[in-house]
């Protein structure tokens, strides 16, 4: 039990002073599975015997005296299953890929194993992580661990419940509109949203290919910053993956080996944990705070922003009025982009074909009826539709043009301001079926988060207090493009101060819980 | 934007989806609704602005054109549905 209860980070710190083995905390993380996942469903495939194979071998290599420089190494993580494992099932939790293999690893994949990483399972996720509860799944849904009738979150929800239930000590998700920060937020973790181009989305199934970023979903800042470097790098099998980014924004960026993050001086002195903020500059944007807003969260990030001002961070209110048509723009091009990228699912070189075609057209037809859940339908025909000739114009061309605006709003705040602070959802976790039944309340509780996307920006979600309900409250701090170090520096000052990210649902029996219940 | 029984069949189309007549009724309705709260974008006037389509000026990613596959046929034909020797079984395409 007491291995369940450390960071991924401190776990791969008494790995490599012998006091845990590697198989030690694989078994430990598989029994943790075998007794909570029939409530939890987190995961879709459990990698029991090529874990418990792989952790003998990091094992000896660590023996050897090898991976001396992976802090993560031997360390159990979960996979977000829209990410390719080589010959293991990869089904972005569709019907139409539940039988998929991939013949090659994605490029995270890849690094996760060259740092001694023991990938214990593929998690559960909203179907082609097109949905924000994880109700979408063709697996069924996943419980929110601090409260199994409510939903974790999404899309991926699958790796921020494996994390919260101390089934994974780490995850790996996606992010194309707030996929890791919100289920973040709803299960008490942190999470990071990296800027586009600074991971390398080749294996990652596609949705919104101009949006779509991998990050980390970890306990604390400390756990995503070590997960994010691991995975961070140019990649020359992803065009978008970006080259050189230290030389064109700041010298604040010190890249490490292959353009990988180095966040080693972000994190906070608990003797003095503002002292790597002090004089920085946040900005609120005013109409973030509005009426759509929990007054729970409200007040639990006014508290935040006192304790911030308190530490000496200079913070002001601003105007920021064109976020509210981020919803409508995402949207739009999210759809577009996914009724193109969806358009390869045709039942004829890999995943499910139909039984009663009688022709090539039918069985594409009929494939794609058969496999596609409802509201993966809903966006590619959403996307075909903007996409049309007679009304690509009123709509695509009109939804890119907006999404300039947007940009330009966040590079005229980062004129001012190092980071801005915002909600990452109107509510707390709800209740499961509590949203799916409306599309556009389910869209519209975006509403903070696909900015960040749109404009390609980073931020880091953190956990900032509980509802009377028990639930878990977060924020994001949302840097400028290539800041990371900046928003890590302020996550982690904040946790310096605070204990919510140490908090553990009542799983266990014997962990302390929030709020008031 | 109301979408008519002519348009939802289109977009089935395009999208090479069958919809069931339940299905419709309600991809009519859903859709209407949606793009209804999509035109919200028309309050701003986006006249002459530039389209952004991805987050950064992009440029193209030259590189040697040599081959770095490896034949790897029988690992990818192994998830097809159906194949044939080497290849991928599909139906007849073209009409004797």
């Amino acid at each position: 039990m007491e291995i369940l209860k450390l960071t991924a980070l401190e776990l791969g710190e008494k790995i490599k002073s012998k006091e845990i083995s590697c198989r030690q905390a694989v078994e430990e993380y598989l029994k943790a599975i075998d007794e909570n996942d029939s409530v939890i469903n987190a995961y879709i495939t459990v990698l029991r015997d090529e874990a418990l194979a792989r952790a003998d071998e990091v094992q000896a290599m660590i023996d050897r005296g090898e991976l001396a420089d992976s802090p993560l190494a031997g360390v159990p993580v979960a996979i977000k299953d829209n990410m390719c494992t080589k010959g293991v099932l990869t089904s972005a939790a569709s019907n139409i890929l539940n039988n998929f293999k991939p013949p090659y690893d994605a490029t995270v994949v890849e690094k996760v194993k060259a740092a001694g990483g023991i990938i214990i399972g593929k998690v559960n996720m909203d179907e082609f992580a097109m949905g924000g509860s994880t109700e979408t799944s063709h697996y069924g849904v996943t419980a929110n661990p601090w409260d199994t009738k409510r939903v974790p979150g999404g899309s991926s929800g699958g790796s921020a419940a494996a994390v919260a239930s101390g089934m994974a000590p780490y995850s790996l998700g996606s992010d194309t509109g707030g996929s890791i920060r919100q289920p973040a937020a709803f299960t008490g973790l942190t999470g990071i949203k990296p800027t586009y181009g600074s991971v390398s989305r080749y294996g990652l199934l596609a949705y919104a290919s101009s949006l779509d970023q991998i990050g980390p979903v970890a306990h604390d800042i400390k756990d995503a910053a070590a997960a994010l470097s691991m995975i961070s790098g140019t990649d020359k099998r992803d065009s978008t993956s970006v080259i050189g980014y230290s030389a064109d924004k700041s010298a604040a960026i010190k890249p490490g080996k292959n353009n990988a993050f180095d966040f080693t001086d972000c994190f906070a002195d608990e003797a003095d944990p503002c002292a790597k903020i002090r004089g920085m500059k946040i900005g609120i944007p005013a109409n973030y705070y509005g009426d759509g807003l929990d007054p729970e969260i409200k007040e639990a990030i006014f508290k935040a922003i006192d304790m911030l001002k308190a530490g000496g961070a200079v913070i002001e209110e601003f105007d920021m009025p064109i976020i509210d048509y981020a919803v409508p723009a995402y949207y739009i091009i999210a759809c577009a982009e996914a009724s193109s990228n969806l358009s390869r699912y045709d039942g004829i070189k890999y995943g499910r074909r139909t039984k009663e075609a009688n022709d090539l057209i039918e069985t594409y037809y009929k494939s794609r009826s058969e496999g596609f859940g409802a509201e993966v339908k809903r966006r590619i025909m959403l996307g075909s539709f903007v996409l049309s000739s007679g009304y690509f114009d009123a709509y695509y061309k009109k939804a890119l043009q907006v999404r300039g605006l947007i940009k330009k709003a966040f590079d005229e705040a980062y004129e001012k301001y190092d980071a801005i602070l915002s909600p990452v959802s109107p509510t707390v976790a709800y209740e499961i079926g509590g949203q799916i039944a409306d599309p556009i309340a389910m869209y519209m509780a975006d509403i903070y988060t696909v900015s960040v996307n749109l404009a390609g920006l980073p931020a880091v979600s953190v956990p900032c207090g509980f509802s009377k309900s028990g639930m878990p409250v977060g924020m994001q701090f949302i840097g400028d493009s290539f800041q990371e170090e900046k928003i890590i520096k302020m996550a982690s000052a904040y946790q310096a101060m605070t204990d919510y990210h140490t908090k553990r649902p009542g799983i266990f029996g014997n962990a302390e819980k929030g709020g008031d219940n | 934007m109301q979408i008519t029984d002519e348009l939802i069949d289109y977009i089935g189309d395009l999208s090479r989806l069958h919809l069931k007549d339940e299905e419709k009724e309600k991809a009519k309705a859903d859709l209407s609704d949606i793009l209804n709260y999509m035109e919200k974008l028309n309050e701003l006037d986006t006249k002459g602005l530039p389209e952004m389509s991805h987050p950064f000026e992009t440029v193209n990613r030259f590189r040697e054109d040599t081959v770095t596959n490896v034949d790897d046929r029988e690992n990818l034909l192994s998830n097809a549905p159906e194949s044939k020797g080497s290849y991928y079984k599909v139906f007849k395409t073209v009409e004797q």
